[in-house]
């Protein structure tokens, strides 16, 4: 960095004329990354939400009533595995092999599928058996946290179709790995997010 | 510019004596006939005193340097590159620390002291609660926009209008029916919030007799301004000519009465009911007073889980149907659809839900 | 056409909804009305429509996009007076009758009234002029998202329109302004207004929060070389810990009316009375949002009396780090404190010493503030410019307010004072006495720069006094009645002892029409006289900060060359030791492109938003994905900036310098 000739020999330089490049898209990490602490607060009043009403099931079903664990095991395992593979995506997106990248999004997206499938099929299971939202405190805290993080989950899955789109047209460019690195944080925040609820609802819950 | 700094302090000061110049005649906060309001106002003086220890000096200060070191006035000392000292920076952290933790303590003592839920520690300044002298309890619902009095020990209940007896220490359970509101009467001691499915506490005594004015404090919809009601305050003999006067009342509160009293109205003038259908108060609280509904007091889940918050209550009945609840067309029905008093005739909810559990709404007490 | 088409297509929304029989809000829709047709036809005859489409709605520049958040919130400063007017007119009238306003009006417009002053007039002012500040003075060209900017103003502004429409068709929530379960409830408030509430409330977050995130990794990411953390202004360290508490407590904004709205719309059981609900997690989460809320007015406006006290004193900030350290303690005791807000619900006394003691503690470094401040002017030459006169006034108005705000934190002292007008008469004298004197200050401190002449000196005299004195006309009478035990939101009075104080309470606020008056009528001048008023020099103040280190108004690129930063008062270092703008060697300069998505996905945010309020679930849904689909769209348009030429640069620049020596 050089400046202009100052008034005087030893005054510092005070401008930067020197051609200087701002990376484009370098605070896009931070702000997602700031972004995603917004969303983990709203998930933490989620979790507030169960904490406080977790137990008012007013006379109606129970948690340890109504939660089948060894579903509630196989869809953990569906979104850990998601995590797993969209790794893969991004180690193929840094050696820029484009092919690699589609393929393991498209196993991500098969995997997220599988784990919003058996979640809506654990809902429709809960409804049909009138243990709804309005059922009770329990229920209604129980749907809204759940039910958020699936919505969540919906979300990445419609930008992960996206970006593949995108991947597939436009290839490896800096954008789109910024774009990949992006979900990435996102869809391994829902994981994070999933293990609190797999652990503070079900678990905890089951056990009451 | 000459007068500013000194006009804005000369507000400031008029502002300041105000309360006290007007202290003797109308302010009831601060010239109150019950002893804890009493404390409660001394806590103020005392509070603002502190306070003012810091205020005044940063007023005049201000006005001060604002005037001393206008642009015009060269003979002030200029020292455009001053921005630091270790000794003031000391100061103006330490000493509203000082203040802080003066006026910290005093809350703390102050507050554990007058705690609503604390019975009173005595009758007036200099006159210790008599041994003998049990507390007068008071049952209070706020119903939509009047309130219910019910003294559980003499079986009368009236609304709009609370006697209460000098010097004798009274002890309020407060609940509500609707919405929350809060229950206040100045002269007597602080407010305190009523609230549905839940019961408050309040303890208080008034010293002076007279006539005093109460009211909701916190809003509760169309026709909130007009839930008042007036508090006499009366010796014992007053006091059991009144409960005598309410014995003689054609009117008996129970829980078909209560259903319909629950209804909204605005404005409604004293009432007084000779019979008070035995523990109606707890039904109340629970959200079941209509008849065949069973109030369950045992929890239904296998006990507390340590460390969670418990529920506040597990009230179960039915309520007005959320909007993707409703078939098309339906509008929801709800006693206060509209503020304009078309609420008044609305149908009645039904409670045909049962109880199921509560517990106590708010711990620490 | 049969009954159950036109519920689908219209949902709960019929002709009755249009309060065609209600004389006041008639005639404030013709009048509003009126006022539209005269703007929109002034802008079709001078054929205005291109020029603010591609200039302004659609643009990225945060200076543009800060100045539209300043224009937002002086129209919604309009209508959130004229219900404060209301409001004191019929307190001031109604004793022993009805007065003019029924409950069905009376509470919508104190709802109203709050809502719209927080969330729609000082919100816009403390993000506008942080928009518009920030970036200058860490001597940036744009924010890091600039397309993310335009599109939080444009959410922030469609939940603006959402209120307005309010008034107009249906009504407003009858609740107060935080909407308190169980009354915000479905069984206590069935119509539309909370519906409004909720709606307006959630669109405009979005854009608050969104707007909090880009200027946070703005200020992390984009400083110019040299500023360190500790050689940052002191207002764009308030923005930055103003920004840090928005993203902190928007999310649970969100959350707890989303939260409501389930209970509304599907039938839950978070805050109802029955089956499980607990209105009180309402108050705690609502609280929890809220008393962080009360900071992020306030600590820009704390930033804006920094940079004032210390220009217009020609010194240095007294005690600069204990400023920042001071403004960080407000930050993380803003969290501690919420409790406050409710003693008087009965949680036990160690609780509520534990809040209230906190509490007081916040008022240890803004005490340490004001004295710094005070230590500013101490052996300062104090220049009594416009802004300055601010700052003065700010002083000692909010000390008082800060006084009794202590006083309010006492538990016990509570008991008596909640809920009354005392506790009104306090927030209005932190909030006006602190937030609204700040935005003043600040819009005639950086209105030189942002237009290139200075504001009308005479006409802010009589603004400025207006409002310093109506303030405490209006408002030493509510503290007063709080004493006499007169409680808040109160529609009609029997005691009529108590009259002659609202009466006064009236004529204060008549005083702060004229300042608001004055106000509008300064910018009107101004403008008239703008070559009288012009400065070339973009210095007028003796500045001391970055953004004065520019022409006025700046180009759009802000700085040709970056600043490099060597001191804290990095402009006046650089005038100080001779550090000349060089005039050749000019670059080419990056820049975002304009876009019109942001009004378009706000568009449609308010659609959905508004086909939720009425039910008209058609409406509602095709927002919603309308929204989806236009983003997704979006995101293929990977063509979003362009380079201003070297050539161009030099034009600017030199044309700039030229004007400056002339």
């Amino acid at each position: 960095m050089s400046g202009t000739p100052a008034t005087t020999a030893d005054a510092p330089h005070f401008w930067e004329t020197e051609p200087h490049h701002h990376e484009a898209g370098s605070s896009t990490m931070l702000g997602f990354w700031l972004y995603l602490m917004s969303d983990c607060l709203i998930f933490a009043m989620l979790f507030a939400g169960w904490g406080v009403y977790g137990q008012s099931a007013a006379g109606g079903p129970t948690a340890p009533e109504l939660f089948d664990l060894k579903l509630v095991a196989l869809n953990t395992a569906m979104l850990l595995f998601s995590s797993i593979t969209y790794g893969f995506a991004m180690i193929a997106a840094q050696e820029q092999n484009k092919r690699g990248t589609l393929g393991w999004l498209a196993v991500t997206g098969l995997f997220g599928a599988a784990f919003l499938g058996i979640e809506l099929y654990e809902f429709a299971h809960l409804i049909h058996e009138g243990a709804g939202p309005q059922r009770s405190a329990f229920l209604s805290s129980f749907f809204a946290l759940v039910g958020t993080h699936g919505l969540h989950v919906f979300f990445g899955m419609i930008w992960l179709v996206v970006l593949m789109v995108q991947v597939a047209q436009k290839g490896l460019i800096a954008a789109n790995t910024r774009r990949l690195a992006c979900l990435s944080l996102f869809w391994h925040f829902l994981d994070v997010v999933w293990i609190g609820v797999f652990t503070f609802v079900y678990l905890l819950g089951s056990m009451q | 510019m000459l007068n500013r700094p000194r006009a804005l302090a000369l507000r400031f000061a008029t502002f300041a004596a105000a309360p006290l110049a007007l202290g003797g005649c109308d302010m009831v906060v601060m010239n109150p006939a019950g002893d804890v309001a009493r404390q409660q106002a001394d806590l103020i003086l005392w509070s603002t005193g502190l306070m003012l220890l810091i205020i005044v000096p940063v007023i005049v200060l201000t006005a001060v340097f604002a005037w001393r070191y206008r642009a015009t006035n060269e003979e002030a000392e200029y020292k455009p590159d001053w921005d630091h000292s270790t000794g003031l920076e000391l100061i103006i952290w330490s000493a509203p620390l000082l203040i802080i933790i003066a006026l910290g303590a005093l809350t703390w003592v102050a507050t554990h002291t007058l705690d609503p839920y604390r019975p009173i520690g005595r009758i007036a300044a200099g006159k210790p609660l008599p041994a003998t002298q049990r507390p007068l309890e008071v049952q209070v619902v706020s119903l939509d926009w009047k309130w219910l009095f019910i003294y559980p020990e003499q079986g009368v209940a009236s609304v709009n209008e609370l006697v209460l007896p000098v010097d004798r220490q009274v002890r309020f359970r407060l609940s509500s029916s609707s919405v929350m509101n809060t229950f206040y009467v100045p002269a007597m001691a602080g407010m305190i919030y009523t609230m549905p499915g839940m019961e408050t506490k309040l303890h208080a005594v008034l010293n002076k007799p007279g006539d005093f004015e109460g009211m909701s404090a916190h809003y509760s919809g169309a026709g909130f301004s007009k839930m008042k009601f007036r508090t006499h305050a009366v010796d014992q003999v007053g006091f059991d000519q009144w409960i005598a006067r309410a014995k003689a009342a054609p009117a008996r509160l129970d829980a078909a009465t209560y259903l319909k009293l629950e209804q909204p109205s605005e404005d409604v003038k004293p009432m007084h009911f000779a019979r008070v259908e035995q523990g109606i108060f707890g039904r109340i609280v629970n959200l079941c007073v209509a008849p065949g509904q069973p109030c369950m007091t045992e929890s239904m889940h296998g006990g507390g889980h340590s460390g969670l918050p418990q529920p506040t209550n597990n009230i179960v009945r039915p309520r007005t149907e959320a909007a993707f609840q409703r078939a098309p067309g339906e509008d929801a029905a709800s006693p206060r659809t509209d503020a304009e008093g078309k609420g008044a005739s609305a149908p009645a909810r039904t409670g045909s839900g049962q109880r199921v559990d509560r517990e106590a709404p708010v711990k620490g007490n | 056409m049969s009954d159950a088409l036109t519920q689908m297509i219209f949902g709960r929304l019929t002709l009755e909804a249009l309060p065609l029989h209600e004389p006041i809000v008639v005639g404030a829709f013709v009048g509003t009305a009126v006022i539209g047709l005269a703007l929109i036809g002034l802008v079709t005859k001078y054929r205005l429509w291109g020029y603010l489409w591609t200039e302004w709605f659609t643009t990225v520049d945060h200076k543009k996009i800060g100045i539209m958040y300043m224009i937002l919130g002086i129209v919604m400063l309009l209508r959130g007076f004229s219900d404060a007017i209301m409001m004191r007119l019929q307190q001031a009238m109604a004793f022993g009758n009805e007065g003019y306003l029924d409950a069905h009006h009376y509470d919508q417009i104190f709802t109203a009234h709050g809502v719209i002053m927080i969330f729609f007039v000082a919100m816009p002012f403390v993000t506008g002029l942080m928009n518009y500040v920030v970036p200058l003075q860490i001597g940036a060209r744009d924010v890091s998202f600039p397309f993310l900017n335009n599109f939080s103003f444009w959410m922030t502004t469609a939940g603006a329109m959402l209120i307005m429409a309010s008034l107009f068709v249906g009504e407003f929530a009858k609740t107060g302004w935080l909407a308190m379960a169980p009354l915000s409830g479905i069984d206590y408030s069935p119509d539309v207004g909370v519906d409004y509430y909720i709606w307006a409330l959630q669109i405009a977050g979005v854009g608050t929060l969104l707007s909090g995130v880009n200027l946070i990794a703005t200020i992390v990411k984009m400083r110019a070389p040299g500023m360190s953390l500790m050689k940052m202004p002191v207002f764009t360290w308030s923005a930055l810990v103003t920004n840090v508490l928005i993203v902190a407590a928007f999310p649970v904004l969100t959350a707890v009316l989303a939260f409501l709205s389930l209970d509304r719309y599907v039938g839950t059981n978070f805050f109802t009375n029955v089956l499980g609900g607990n209105p009180m997690m309402y108050v705690n989460m609502i609280w929890i949002w809220g008393h962080p809320e009360v900071y992020i007015l306030i600590l820009p406006a704390f930033g804006v009396f920094s940079e004032v006290v210390s220009t217009f004193s020609g010194k240095r900030l007294f005690g600069y780090t204990s400023m920042i350290y001071a403004l960080i303690v407000i930050c993380i005791l803003a969290y501690l404190v919420w409790l406050h807000h409710f003693f008087t619900m009965g949680s036990g006394a160690s609780v509520n010493s534990f809040f209230g003691i906190t509490t007081m503690i916040i008022s240890i470094p803004t005490g340490a503030k004001i004295f710094n401040w005070l230590f500013t002017m101490y052996k300062g030459r104090i220049r009594y410019e416009l802004p300055m006169m601010w700052a003065v006034a700010f002083m000692l108005t909010f000390t008082v307010g800060g006084m009794t705000g202590v006083l309010l934190a006492v538990p016990p002292a509570d008991f008596v004072l909640h809920n009354s007008l005392f506790l009104v008469a306090h927030f209005h004298n932190v909030i006006i006495g602190g937030v609204l004197f700040g935005m003043f200050a600040g819009i005639n401190y950086w209105w030189p720069k942002a237009f290139g002449f200075k504001l009308d000196r005479k006409w802010g005299l009589v603004s400025f006094w207006s409002w310093v004195i109506g303030f405490w006309v209006a408002f030493t009478p509510l503290y007063i009645l709080g004493l006499m035990g007169v409680t808040r939101r109160l529609r009609t009075f029997d005691d009529p002892s108590l009259q002659i104080w609202f009466v006064i309470a009236g004529i204060g606020a008549a005083i702060i029409a004229v300042g608001i008056a004055a106000f509008l009528i300064q910018i009107g001048v101004s403008i008239l006289n703008r070559d009288k008023l012009r400065d070339e020099t973009g210095d007028p103040w003796g500045g001391r900060t970055l953004e004065w280190a520019t022409s006025s108004p700046p180009p759009a690129y802000n700085f040709a060359f970056t600043p490099v930063v060597h001191d804290l008062d990095a402009w006046h270092d650089i005038k100080a030791r001779g550090g000349k703008v060089p005039a050749e060697g000019y670059l080419d300069i990056h820049m975002p492109r304009n876009t019109g998505a942001g009004v378009i996905l706000a568009g449609l945010s308010a659609a959905s938003g508004f086909g939720l309020i009425w039910h008209i679930w058609w409406l509602a849904g095709a927002g919603l994905l309308g929204v989806i689909g236009y983003a997704i769209w979006h995101s293929f348009d990977y063509d979003r900036d362009y380079h201003i030429p070297a050539s161009e640069v030099a034009a600017t620049e030199r044309a700039r310098l030229a004007l400056a020596e002339a």
